[in-house]
């Protein structure tokens, strides 16, 4: 046994699929201690807020600011005001009056410095309409507001509705975060329901590889009883098991997966209940499997001297026929765990999944981010950590596996 | 021809088993559940409805209709009768249109998109894994890991993936539908284009996913069979190096024959959930929109067509199999 454990270890392979699996079993473990709480909890109430830190404004605005003079805050404060509609524009303007344009579009310093040296609102560009024109005259207007005003006044509405004038925040005003009350990092932003995809992601995560380990285990549980019942006892038990999972192969797994999912009704399906049938329509592999490596090892000679001394057949096969297979039914079980994960995403992304008020899963996240359509909205982070955690998991599991191969199969080492 | 006779005798015999299996689970299975499937659709029907024997009656009405106030074995023949008359009921979410009208608009989407896509991603990935096993060194470092990457990404991962790059963000591709939406099925040219142009995404994402896995399985086979004794026989004769590789090649190709008709259920299962994300107008997005309408004829239809699909696309790779395999060949000598 240590000695089995010791080569598989050395099988890069297998130690690849193992650190990254754990990697993120480990992450799946700490993660909530940083950031403990419902991982359901909805706290944005639009959809699908942009990856950042969140800086209260509110607070913001009550702490005591610092003055920094920065010589480059103009032109950032600029840049990211410009919009991209408002540089085509500019740049339309310059194409009408003939000036050439020798630099990017992204450069916001050289283009408000063209824009300041030759902008007149008194010139009219050839073929250029009265609103178009007007539209430069607030364009160039907003833009020295921005360039000019140098403080924002907070004021305050009395009963009657007058506005008394507050408090001041100066273009030079800093706040520390760290002075800030609230502030919350949102690592990868929020969903369409306003929660924390990577609170959400990790607690999903977890509730997927728990849906893969109990599929994997009633799959291999069963699948491991058939193919030992078919492979030693033979005779019309084999052919019974086999004409079951030959049939049961052929016919697709997930096809009757639907059914079954769609039979129980969303009231009935918890994550534990579609890891139970996923497990129940995914055993024929192992079945298979288990049962021609026990044909193999059925007549050999330290079986049958089992078998002489009078053994019992529970005997027999806990000693001397599941020792053998044991890293057969081991990659089995991890190939099982893998695809038990795969399924249940598509069942959710189908519609067919856990009931979505309990847990998340990872299937049940890409549901919904594909249902308020992430994916053409540009919101990435509501849908590509969940594809890039299903890959990652059922990679490493799948490197494990391959891992294995090699130091049970020595033909394919390399 | 008497061995072939045998063969395909048994692989007829299995079909029409599992064929006749399916019907029945396909049959059984919803009946099976504690829940009443009428009694869900009537309150569907009945939302809002406080008058308890138009209730009833429409309760009645639907149990007359589906027929589910008579014996599960009489029931069962009638499901069969209409079955082979191709009659699969009226659906719910698009009424009165009959299942078999959606499921043979939808049936047609699905195979141009999925057989070839298959058969390419198969044969790419064939071919690479019997060059990575070929030419071990530089394949196993770089393509073996990648491959395996690939192959473990989900259908419609990879369908996002390149929806949002090719569609979303470089815009070289319509973002969803089998074809522009301001057309109308037809023969021309135009209408043609339009079908390519929208068949391009779904069909890349379905072979980019299978030939990782089929590369890894092929090189398996084909190191497995580099080293058998009748290579090293073939070296010590001096026999070209080409011409063994192709008789490995050969050897190799069959348990991947087998492979691919063990997996194709799985296979189709995964595109079909990819042909959601782009709202292919194939048997995925219809099963989706049925499973969303909760139309259940039209569910269980879809699902009737694509077990019947798979035990067909199975049956016919054990027919190919038994051509190509020289134990059948051999076994038709004796």
């Amino acid at each position: 046994m240590k000695n089995t454990l010791r080569q598989v270890f050395h099988s890069s392979k297998f130690v690849a699929g193992f650190v990254i699996f754990i990697a993120i079993l480990l992450l799946l473990f700490i993660y909530p201690l940083i950031n403990p709480g419902n991982p359901l909890e909805m706290i944005g109430v639009g959809t699908f807020a942009k990856p950042g830190t969140y800086v209260s404004l509110y607070d913001a605005i009550n702490t005591e600011p610092e003055t920094l003079r920065l010589s480059d805050a103009d032109d950032k404060r600029l840049a990211k005001q410009l919009s991209m509609e408002d540089r085509v524009a500019m740049i339309e303007w310059f194409d009408a009056m003939g000036i050439a344009v020798d630099f990017d579009m992204s450069d916001t310093e050289a283009l408000l410095d063209l824009w300041d040296s030759h902008y007149d609102p008194a010139t009219k560009p050839k073929g250029m309409t009265q609103a178009k024109r007007n539209y430069y005259k607030r364009l160039n207007n907003a833009l020295q507001e921005l360039k000019a005003g140098d403080e924002i006044i907070i004021a305050e509405s009395d009963e009657a509705g007058v506005l008394t004038e507050n408090d001041t925040v100066n273009k030079t005003d800093y706040v520390n975060v760290n002075a800030v009350a609230n502030v919350k990092v949102l690592p990868l932003g929020t969903d369409n329901f306003g929660r924390d995809v990577l609170k959400e992601l990790v607690s999903a995560t977890g509730t997927s590889i728990l849906i893969g380990l109990i599929a994997g285990a009633v799959a291999t549980i069963i699948g491991l009883t058939f193919g030992l019942l078919a492979g030693y006892m033979g005779g019309i038990a084999d052919d019974i098991i086999m004409f079951i999972t030959n049939v049961f192969t052929v016919i697709p797994g997930f096809v009757l997966l639907i059914l079954i999912s769609y039979s129980i009704g969303q009231d009935q399906r918890g994550a534990s209940v579609v890891a139970l049938v996923i497990g129940l329509t995914s055993w024929t592999w192992t079945a298979r499997s288990v049962r021609s490596q026990v044909i193999s090892l059925r007549n050999r000679d330290h079986v049958n001297l089992s078998k002489l001394s009078g053994h019992s057949l529970v005997r027999i096969i806990m000693t001397d026929i599941l020792p053998y297979i044991a890293s057969y039914v081991v990659m089995a079980f991890i190939l099982q765990v893998s695809s038990g994960i795969l399924s249940e995403a598509q069942l959710s992304l189908l519609g067919l999944g856990p009931k979505t008020t309990e847990v998340p899963t990872l299937g049940l996240m890409m549901n919904w981010s594909m249902l308020y359509s992430a994916h053409t909205n540009g919101s990435w982070w509501a849908y590509f950590p969940v594809i890039l955690t299903i890959t990652l998991i059922s990679f490493s599991l799948n490197l494990m596996n391959t891992g294995l191969d090699q130091v049970f199969n020595p033909t394919l080492r390399d | 021809m008497k061995g072939y006779r045998k063969y395909f005798g048994k692989k007829i015999l299995w079909f029409v088993i599992t064929l006749i299996v399916a019907v029945i689970l396909n049959f059984i299975l919803p009946r099976l559940m504690p829940a009443d499937p009428v009694a869900a659709i009537t309150g569907k029907m009945a939302q809002g409805m406080t008058d308890a024997t138009a209730v009833k009656e429409i309760y009645e009405r639907y149990e007359k209709e589906f027929g589910t106030n008579k014996p599960m074995i009489e029931q069962f023949w009638i499901f069969v009768k209409n079955m082979f008359k191709g009659d699969l009921g009226t659906s719910f979410s698009q009424y009165p249109r009959k299942v078999s009208d959606i499921i043979s608009s939808a049936i047609g989407w699905t195979i141009a998109l999925q057989l070839p896509a298959i058969i390419v991603g198969w044969l790419l990935g064939n071919i690479l894994g019997a060059l990575a096993a070929y030419v071990r060194k530089f394949f196993d470092k770089v393509l073996l890991p990648l491959s395996l990457f690939l192959s473990n990404v989900p259908a419609f991962g990879m369908a996002v993936v390149l929806l949002v790059v090719f569609a979303v963000n470089l815009k070289v591709a319509p973002i969803s539908g089998g074809y522009a939406f301001d057309m109308i099925p037809n023969l021309s040219w135009k209408f043609i284009a339009s079908v390519i142009e929208h068949y391009q995404l779904p069909f890349w994402s379905i072979v980019l996913i299978s030939i990782g896995g089929q590369a890894i399985g092929m090189r398996s086979m084909s190191i497995y069979e580099l080293n058998a004794d009748y290579v090293k026989y073939a070296r010590f004769l001096g026999i070209k190096d080409r011409k063994i590789v192709g008789y490995v090649f050969r050897n190799a190709m069959l348990p991947q024959v087998t492979g691919l008709a063990l997996s194709i259920g799985t296979m189709i299962g995964g595109a079909l959930v990819a042909e959601i994300i782009f709202s292919y107008p194939g048997l995925g997005s219809t099963m989706y929109a049925a499973v969303t309408a909760a139309d259940y004829p039209l569910i269980s239809a879809t699902t009737l067509i694509i077990t019947f699909m798979v035990l067909v696309v199975t049956f016919l790779l054990d027919i190919v199999y038994g051509f190509i395999d020289p134990r059948v060949k051999a076994a038709q000598l004796d």
